[in-house]
C-alpha cells in the first residue's frame, strides 16, 4: 500500500529503520535525556530525602521539555541535511531523476521518512513525561501544547536541512549551513528582538513618551521576532517569558495569537523552503546565465 | 528512434557537444566511441533527460526530451557510467522500488522482478543485500533496473566499465540477447573490440562533434578509403618497405621483420598492378593479404591520432 502511494517514501523507511543506526541513535537519545531528568530528580531526593516537593514536578518538566528542544534543535539538522546530497554523493540521484517520480515527491518523501524519525524520537520520550505528570503540577493542555510544537519546530528545521542538502553538493557543507540556520533561527531572532526592542526603548526614551513597559509599545518587528523565536515561545507556552500568554501579534484590526504566528511562519516557510528544493532538484532546470 | 538535430551544450567556456546530429533507427545497438571529453556522457545525458541542451532538439520516438519529459523518462532506461547502489536494500527490494516508481502495478513486480533478475543471469540474487554484491552482479543489476518498465530504449554509459573479463563476456551476452528484443540500444565505451561484436552502427566523436558514423565494415575496412596490406617476402624485406614508399598510393609503410605492412589508397586493379611491381622488381612474395582493420584503428584514424603501428593489433 505504501509502496502504490510512495516508493521513495517505504524505501527510506525501510533503509532507515533497518540499519543499527536507528536504534542507536533512539537509545542515546533517550539515555541523554533521560540521564540529565532522572539525575536531576535523584539530585531533588538527595537534597530533601523522605519529602516530595509538589512544585519541583513543574521544574522537571521544563528542564525536560528544554533539553528535548535543544536535542531537536541538534539532531533535525543532522538528519536532514544530508538526504539528497547524500543520494548525490552515492551517485544514486541521477537515476533517480531519470525515473517517473517528481523532484518533489521525492523530497516530500524524504522529508516524510526523517520527521517519521524525529518524531519517534520525540514520542519515545512520553514515558519520561508520564514519570514528571505522575506528581501533579503540569496541565495536560500544557503537554500537548509542548508536543505541538515540537512538530511544527521539527518541520521548520527538517525543511531546512533538506533545503541546505539540496543547494551544496556535499553533505558536510550543508550540515554545517543547517545548523547555522537553526542557530540563527533560535539564537538570532531572539537577539534582533532584543537589540530592536533596546533601541525602541531608547528612542523612546529620548522622545519623552512613555517609557514603562507595555506590551502594546512592542514594535511589530520585534513582536514578530519573538514569534517566529522558537525559545521565546517555548517559554511562551510554559508561562515563563515575563510577558502574558495571550499577547497577540495584531495589526490593524487583525489578531493571532503568538502560537498562530508561530505556526504559520513555520509552515509557510518550511512549505516554500520545500517547494525552492524541487525547484533546484529537477534537472533540467534552467540556469542564470 | 533516437535523434539529435544540432544539439551543442556548454559547459562555461568547454563545448561538450556542437551541433551534434545523430539518428538510430528502431531496433538498432548503436555505438558511441570517443576519446575522454568527446561529449559521449553529454549527449546521453541529454536523452535521460538529465540535461538541458543549450541549441537543437532531441526526440526519443518523436517526442522532445525538454518538453515531453516524463513521457520520454518512461520510453528510456538509463545507466549512467557511475553509479550506487541503496544500503540496506535486497536486490528484489531494489527492482521493486524502481518499479513501483515506474508506476507499474504491484501485482505484477513479483513476475517481472523474478524474470529480469534471471535475464541478468542473477535468479538466487533475489533476497541478497545489493551492497553485498560484486562489482559485476551490481552492473548487472542495474541493467534489470533499466527494464523493470520495458523501455523501448536503453540508453548504457559505459556498461562495462571497471568489470573483470568474465564479468564483461556476462554483460556483452545480457545485451545481445536485449538486442533479440529489438530494443534499441545506445551504448557507449571504451573497449572498442567489444563494441565491434555487439553493435549494428558506431558514431566516432571528438570535442563535442559527430566525426564519422556508419556500420562496423563501412567504419573498419573503407575508413579513409584505405587498405591495410600485409605482404610477407623471403627476403630483402626492409628495401620492399623502401621500395614501397616509392609507389603511388602507398603510405605508412614498415616493417616488422618478417613482413612488409602499409596502407594503399588505390582500386583493385592498381592493388594487383602493384604486387605485379613487386614480383617483377624480383622479390619472392609468399603472401599479399589485406589485413581487416579493427574499430581501434578506426577509431585512431577518424580522431587523427598518429597510426604509429598499422598491424599492431
Amino acid at each position: 500500500m505504501l509502496a502504490e502511494i510512495n516508493p521513495v517514501l517505504l524505501k527510506e523507511l525501510r533503509q532507515r529503520f533497518r540499519s543499527g543506526k536507528a536504534f542507536w541513535l533512539l537509545a542515546l537519545y533517550l539515555l541523554v535525556i533521560g540521564a540529565f531528568i532522572l539525575g536531576f530528580m535523584y539530585l531533588n531526593w538527595r537534597n530533601s530525602p523522605g519529602m516530595f516537593q509538589p512544585n519541583r514536578s513543574r521544574e522537571f518538566f521544563m528542564l525536560l521539555s528544554a533539553t528535548q528542544l535543544f536535542l531537536l534543535a541538534f539532531v533535525t539538522p543532522g538528519l536532514t541535511a544530508g538526504i539528497i546530497s547524500g543520494e548525490r554523493e552515492k551517485q544514486t540521484l541521477n537515476v533517480l531523476l531519470t525515473t517517473r517520480l517528481t523532484p518533489w515527491q521525492i523530497i516530500w518523501s524524504k522529508l516524510a521518512s526523517a520527521s517519521a524519525f524525529m518524531v519517534l524520537l520525540v514520542f519515545a520520550t512520553l514515558p519520561l513525561y508520564s514519570i514528571i505528570f505522575l506528581y501533579g503540577g503540569i496541565a495536560p493542555e500544557q503537554v500537548l501544547g509542548i508536543f505541538g510544537f515540537y512538530l511544527v519546530t521539527m518541520y521548520l528545521f527538517s525543511c531546512i536541512g533538506v533545503f541546505c542538502s539540496t543547494v551544496f553538493k556535499r553533505t558536510g557543507a550543508s550540515t554545517i549551513t543547517a545548523y547555522g540556520l537553526t542557530f540563527a533561527l533560535c539564537a538570532g531572532t531572539g537577539f534582533l528582538a532584543a537589540f530592536l526592542y533596546e533601541i525602541d526603548h531608547l528612542r523612546r526614551l529620548e522622545e519623552w513618551t512613555t517609557a514603562i513597559w507595555s506590551p502594546g509599545l512592542i514594535p511589530y518587528t520585534v513582536e514578530f521576532l519573538q514569534n517566529i523565536n522558537p525559545v521565546f515561545v517555548f517559554m511562551r507556552i510554559l508561562g515563563q517569558s515575563g510577558i502574558s500568554s495571550d499577547v497577540s501579534f495584531s495589526i490593524s484590526y487583525w489578531t493571532m495569537p503568538y502560537w498562530g504566528v508561530y505556526t504559520v511562519f513555520y509552515f509557510v516557510a518550511g512549505t516554500l523552503l520545500l517547494y525552492y528544493s524541487s525547484r533546484l532538484l529537477h534537472p533540467q532546470r534552467k540556469r542564470r546565465k | 528512434m533516437i535523434e539529435f538535430n544540432q544539439v551543442s551544450k556548454n559547459f562555461g567556456t568547454v563545448k561538450a557537444l556542437d551541433q551534434f546530429s545523430l539518428e538510430v533507427r528502431e531496433g538498432m545497438v548503436y555505438g558511441l566511441i570517443g576519446p575522454n571529453g568527446a561529449g559521449k556522457t553529454t549527449a546521453m545525458s541529454i536523452l535521460a533527460t538529465l540535461l538541458l541542451p543549450d541549441a537543437g532538439t532531441a526526440r526519443i520516438d518523436g517526442r522532445d526530451v525538454t518538453s515531453a519529459t516524463m513521457d520520454v523518462r518512461g520510453m528510456i532506461g538509463y545507466m549512467p557510467d557511475f553509479f550506487g547502489v541503496y544500503d540496506g536494500l535486497r536486490a528484489g527490494e531494489y527492482l521493486d522500488f524502481f518499479a513501483a516508481a515506474y508506476h507499474i502495478p504491484v501485482e505484477q513486480r513479483p513476475h517481472l522482478i523474478k524474470t529480469l533478475l534471471e535475464l541478468v543471469n542473477l535468479p538466487d540474487k533475489a533476497d541478497a543485500y545489493v551492497d553485498s554484491l560484486s562489482r559485476g552482479m551490481k552492473q548487472r543489476l542495474a541493467l534489470a533496473r533499466c527494464l523493470v518498465h520495458d523501455p523501448k530504449v536503453l540508453i548504457l554509459d559505459e556498461p562495462a566499465s571497471g568489470l573483470d573479463p568474465r564479468a564483461r563476456v556476462e554483460m556483452k551476452e545480457i545485451i545481445k540477447q536485449l538486442k533479440h528484443l529489438r530494443k534499441t540500444i545506445l551504448i557507449s565505451s571504451h573497449i572498442l573490440p567489444e563494441l565491434a561484436e555487439i553493435c549494428d552502427q558506431v558514431a566516432i566523436m571528438d570535442t563535442g562533434k559527430l566525426v564519422a558514423c556508419g556500420t562496423m565494415a563501412e567504419m573498419t575496412a573503407a575508413t579513409r578509403g584505405t587498405r591495410q596490406i600485409k605482404a610477407v617476402v623471403l627476403e630483402r624485406t626492409e628495401e620492399l618497405v623502401t621500395f614501397l614508399s616509392s609507389r603511388p598510393g602507398v603510405t605508412g609503410s614498415f616493417s616488422d621483420g618478417a613482413a612488409a605492412t602499409f596502407l594503399f589508397n588505390g582500386s583493385r586493379a592498381e592493388q594487383v598492378a602493384l604486387l605485379q611491381e613487386i614480383v617483377d622488381a624480383g622479390w619472392p612474395v609468399a603472401e599479399f593479404v589485406e589485413v581487416k582493420r579493427n574499430l581501434e584503428e578506426a577509431f585512431m584514424a577518424v580522431t587523427g591520432e598518429e597510426v604509429d603501428n598499422v598491424g599492431g593489433n
